[in-house]
């Protein structure tokens, strides 16, 4: 071993070393007596840069700095799902047990606990060739998922030893392969894997399937595909964190990844009791079965935030490796954009935009790109879909990080403080946000949904749009004076407002609903407009119309319609026909 | 052997600098001994080498550069504790400035503080009552829970928190303070404070520190750090509820963007330094209640919006952290009613599980529903009114328009009344009775059957 590496300067969480250290660029450090975790962010013959994922306070100038090797990895193996983990992979519970409630320094615990016991099944035998990403052990992980031990990317050989089927740790020799050079490697449960480099696939797929979440506004006006990435912007209060929570809890991906990044420590809480609470519609499991939270709250140290992304989407790509599809939301990018800020000011590097680094667009597009529908190494169908919220400043959708997101999603949910205001919830603003999976996702809804589903969106969409520009209108001299089929217009617009795009994530059976319901609930409000729209042309004032209760009978129909009892929205458009029957009778009467 | 360092290499506005130092760590205390006798406080703020720069609390003002002899003092920021601090008074680093003598200290903390786990957090639950209808109503204070007030200058936001720091309780009569931290206050408005407290017969219940505005804004800096330290001792070593008003936060970040600045460092919005979310987040994340835990920590900061603009940094990094806001509106400050509490855009994001049956009323959570809702309708029927006259409006606009006023005047415009739970959620459906039941969308029938009176005229 060479002289040993001393710091040199502190400031914040920069720490500088003097002269040539024989570091590598990205490599892992160890920083300090107290070990504190760091990277190496730059690197020149004068000094090494490094970034300390933990509080410095009390380092001195002289400690020393180990190095580790290798660049800053993950451990990837069975003991994922469940936990809960700090931006650098650190299990938040062992941590607690080992420092209390009050999270210590230098907090070296192992990723994935070392004396868990997994019943493991060998799928190789002795004799069997294996290639990179092929599965050689199995285990349930959770009762819902099977975890496979894959052989990790680049590496390919012949079984020489199997181990029995039975208990092991993620430690523990399970299988031995002989590499083409003739060395032989030990297979255990587990693997690392450098958290800024993407997992390597066979070949990546078109998004074709949707990502089903049961939420209205986002499955019928404004879908993302399975392997997509979205954003959602919204300034404070708008309801972020809440959208991002339904999004873990109904979509309909077989792993979720939620991280919260920067963001408060009470949330966090709030999600690991719910996601505990509340079960799986499809498996009758608690969701934390198929849930891993990375949490790395505010005020935790702020380099971490930094990594916390990258550790999240790394985590996806392995769980994608084993064919599952898997979700990532990220909450919120804008505290991880602001962790780079904050650390390129450290190292005085040039601003660009509101003094975030020029190199902050080709970053967000490297963590975006992430994410895809793809054909793994093992040949199974996989995919990692990245939702990630935006926290503009000052709700200000042009300030850079919102623009870059913009440019490298291709779903933008925008979130919208008025409707937050009037308490309408998911405050998805339907005339700002769009998504370009719709026509992507056409023949998956023509086959799976109804033939009408496409057509009924639009004209949905439609009505929508006119009575933006009536709006206009009405905010100017009152709704009083516009003809009745535009009046018509504005009424039917408050159905599809308040009854369908509105959604109560607290209400049992509103929080999460099935296509089946969405496409029927969107034909009879459709119903009801069509056949308003045949009376009001027959001149009978739109008053009379109203006075039936019609419209807001349609509007209860998320909560008066229970998601089993799809049969009873057939009723409502017989009651529509005999209710307006009269007017259209009355009519030909006349016409007689 | 305390090593002694003579003399300083450079002295820039708070900010000394010394050579030749190999035995400094980052962010310890170091003290200052001037020629004259005096001594002053700092910390090491950054290190290269054997050169070290750091921050002196009480200014540079009268240092040269070979009249001061420096000595590290090898641990970070500390402040005495003890459960004699209650009734007590500090100043802006916690040291007493009452009179009444130091404190004789039963533990010391480091004032950063470190990161509550997650894991080890519990959720808020069960509320703090203020006694002002539309925070207790509308947005509930939950014990545990951040919810900053944004006022601006000229609003009546001293009187707020003095009427809170007054009234504020808990109702199940477990133990109950508050830690008072102003920062950057004028010397009348610090006196009123006092003052207050002291004709209230509250200054038993409460711990306070005073950084005046002509003190040293390095001191600032460190004052709701002491402040919290404070609070987190009485909460989770004593077992006390614990509730910390800190006003004013935009002093707080104008401080740190002085100091930022002088250090040289590359300014982000505003001239604001690129961390000043984190460095918010590290205070205002200090809330919460711990597992295991009798205790909790509330706060209630106060800020003034520069310009009354609600996406200036400071209250739009506040928002982003916080759990909701309480917005103070200057149209209502202007026609006399007080508090004047914006109801629409302030929010109480912990509410929903802290109130209801079991903490405040059953009733609670449709109540507060209907009044915003209806209280949104009023916006609308005003503009709607600006444009055609109010003679022109529809009855039930007409309608939506007087309980807007009624509603403005009695609910909101309280003033310096405590009114307890039972009144205030009353006095609501009292309001809601001058509507037809008909127009009350967001109230289950079973309730409505219980409260809602329609009003006599």
């Amino acid at each position: 071993m060479s002289e040993p590496i001393l710091i040199h300067g502190i400031n914040g969480p920069v720490v500088t070393i003097k002269g040539k250290t024989g570091l590598g660029m990205m490599e892992m450090v160890y920083v300090g007596e107290q070990r504190l975790v760091g990277e190496v962010i730059g690197l020149d013959s004068q000094k090494t840069t490094i970034q300390v994922y933990e509080e410095t306070g009390g380092l001195r100038p002289g400690q020393p700095v180990y190095p580790s090797g290798g660049p800053m990895c993950v451990t990837l193996g069975p003991g994922i799902l469940r936990n809960i983990y700090d931006g650098i992979q650190r299990p938040l519970p062992a941590i607690e047990k080992r420092s209390g409630a009050f999270i210590g320094k230098g907090a070296n615990v192992p990723s994935l606990d070392p004396d868990a016991k997994w019943d493991v099944t060998l799928t190789v035998k002795v004799g069997d060739t294996l290639s990179a990403g092929q599965v050689y052990a199995t285990c349930p992980e959770t009762p819902i998922i099977l975890h496979k031990c894959m052989l990790a990317p680049g590496k390919s050989g012949k079984i020489v030893w199997t181990a029995p089927n039975g208990s092991y740790t993620v430690n523990d020799v399970v299988a031995k392969l002989e590499t083409a050079t003739g060395e032989v490697e030990e297979l255990t449960l587990c693997q690392k894997w450098p958290i800024r480099t993407p997992r390597p696939v066979e070949t990546r797929m078109g998004a074709t399937r949707p990502l089903i979440t049961g939420q209205r506004v986002i499955d019928t006006m404004f879908p993302i595909a399975k392997g997509g990435a979205a954003a959602i912007p919204g300034g404070f209060g708008t309801g972020k964190t809440m959208t991002q929570h339904q999004l873990a809890k109904w979509c309909d991906a077989d792993i979720i990844i939620y991280v919260g990044c920067g963001e408060r420590g009470n949330e966090m809480t709030q999600a690991l009791t719910e996601f505990g609470e509340i079960t799986d519609p499809k498996s009758g499991r608690p969701l934390t079965d198929r849930t891993v939270l990375i949490a790395n709250t505010s005020n935790m140290p702020v380099a971490a935030r930094e990594a916390s992304i990258y550790t999240g989407v790394t985590l996806a790509e392995y769980y994608r490796d084993m064919g599952y599809h898997t979700a990532m939301m990220a909450d919120s990018t804008s505290r991880w954009a602001e962790a780079l800020r904050e650390i390129s000011g450290r190292l005085e590097e040039m601003p660009a935009d509101e003094g975030f680094p020029a190199y902050l667009p080709s970053r967000l597009a490297e963590f975006y790109e992430r994410a895809g529908y793809v054909r793994t190494l093992d040949g199974q169908e996989g995919s990692v879909t990245l939702i990630g919220a935006v926290s503009p400043q000052g709700s200000d959708f042009s300030e850079p990080v919102t623009q870059n997101t913009k440019r490298f999603t291709r779903c933008f949910w925008a979130l919208d403080k008025a409707l937050a205001y009037a308490r309408h919830y998911p405050a998805i603003n339907w005339n700002d946000s769009y998504s370009e999976y719709t026509s992507d996702l056409a023949h998956w809804y023509y086959d799976n949904v109804g033939q009408d589903f496409l057509s009924c969106r639009e004209e949905l969409a439609g009505i929508l749009l006119q009575e933006n520009s009536l709006m206009e209108i009405v905010k100017l001299i009152g709704s009083d004076v516009l003809p009745d089929d535009q009046k018509l217009v504005i009424e039917i617009a408050r159905v599809v407002r308040v009854g369908f795009l509105q959604q109560n994530a607290f209400h049992k059976d509103d929080t999460f609903v099935p296509m089946e319901k969405q496409l029927k609930m969107m034909q009879v409000i459709l119903h009801l407009y069509h056949k308003c729209q045949d009376i009001v042309a027959r001149q009978v004032p739109l008053s009379q119309i109203i006075q039936l209760g019609l419209f807001d009978k349609v509007i209860k129909i998320k909560y008066d319609v229970p998601n089993d009892k799809l049969e009873m929205l057939d009723d409502y458009i017989n009651e529509i026909n005999q209710a307006l029957g009269r007017f259209l009778n009355t009519d030909y009467r006349k016409g007689e | 052997m305390i090593l002694e360092h003579i003399g300083l290499s450079q002295i820039n506005g708070s900010l000394v600098v010394l050579d030749d130092v190999d035995d400094a760590s980052y962010d310890e205390m170091v003290e200052l001994r001037l020629d004259d006798g005096s001594h002053r406080v700092g910390r090491v703020v950054m290190i290269e080498g054997k050169r070290i720069v750091v921050q002196v609390f009480e200014g540079t003002r009268g240092l040269s550069l070979d009249n001061t002899r420096t000595v590290m003092t090898g641990h970070p920021m500390e402040i005495d504790l003890s459960p004699e601090i209650l009734g007590r008074t500090f100043d802006g680093l916690g040291r007493p400035i009452d009179g009444m003598g130091a404190i004789f200290p039963q533990a010391r903390r480091d004032v950063n503080g470190a990161p509550i786990n997650p894991v080890s957090r519990v959720y808020p639950r069960n509320y703090i009552r203020t006694g002002i209808s539309s925070i207790d109503c509308l947005t509930t204070l939950i014990r545990g829970q951040k919810l900053p007030i944004f006022s601006g200058s000229g609003m009546k936001h001293n009187e707020l928190a003095v009427q809170i720091v007054q009234q504020a309780n808990v109702s199940d009569g477990s133990d109950f303070a508050i830690v008072f931290a102003a920062m950057g206050v004028k010397n009348d408005v610090a006196e009123y404070f006092k003052s207050s407290f002291e004709k209230a017969n509250v200054m038993d219940r409460v711990v306070m520190l005073l950084n005046l505005a002509n003190d040293p804004i390095i001191e600032r800096i460190l004052t709701p750090r002491c402040a919290l330290t404070i609070a987190e001792y009485l909460a989770f070593d004593l077992g006390m509820n614990i509730l910390v008003v800190m006003t004013d936060m935009t002093s707080y970040c104008e401080a740190l963007r002085e100091f930022s600045s002088s250090k040289g460092e590359i300014p982000g919005r505003k001239g604001f330094p690129g961390y000043l979310y984190s460095d918010l987040a590290s205070l205002y994340e200090r809330a919460g209640i711990v597992e295991g835990k009798k205790g909790s920590v509330t706060q209630i900061p106060i800020l003034t919006m520069p310009g009354d603009d609600i996406t200036h940094p400071i209250p739009d990094l506040t928002g982003y952290i916080t759990e909701g806001q309480i917005v103070l509106d200057r149209n209502l400050d202007a026609t006399g009613v007080y508090p004047p509490v914006s109801v629409l855009p302030s929010l109480s994001r912990l509410m929903k599980d802290g109130i209801g049956a079991g903490y405040t009323r059953d009733d609670h959570s449709a109540l507060a529903n209907q009044l915003f809702a209806l209280y949104a309708r009023v916006q609308d029927a005003k503009a709607l009114a600006s444009v055609i006259g109010e003679d022109e409006l529809s009855p039930a606009d007409k309608r939506v328009l007087k309980f807007g006023k009624a509603f403005e005047q009695k609910f909101v415009g309280q003033g310096f009344t405590n009114r307890t739970m039972e009144q205030t959620l009353d006095l609501g459906w009292e309001l809601l009775g001058m509507l037809s039941r008909s127009e009350l969308d967001r109230v289950d029938d079973a309730i409505l059957d219980e409260h809602y009176k329609p009003a006599t005229e």
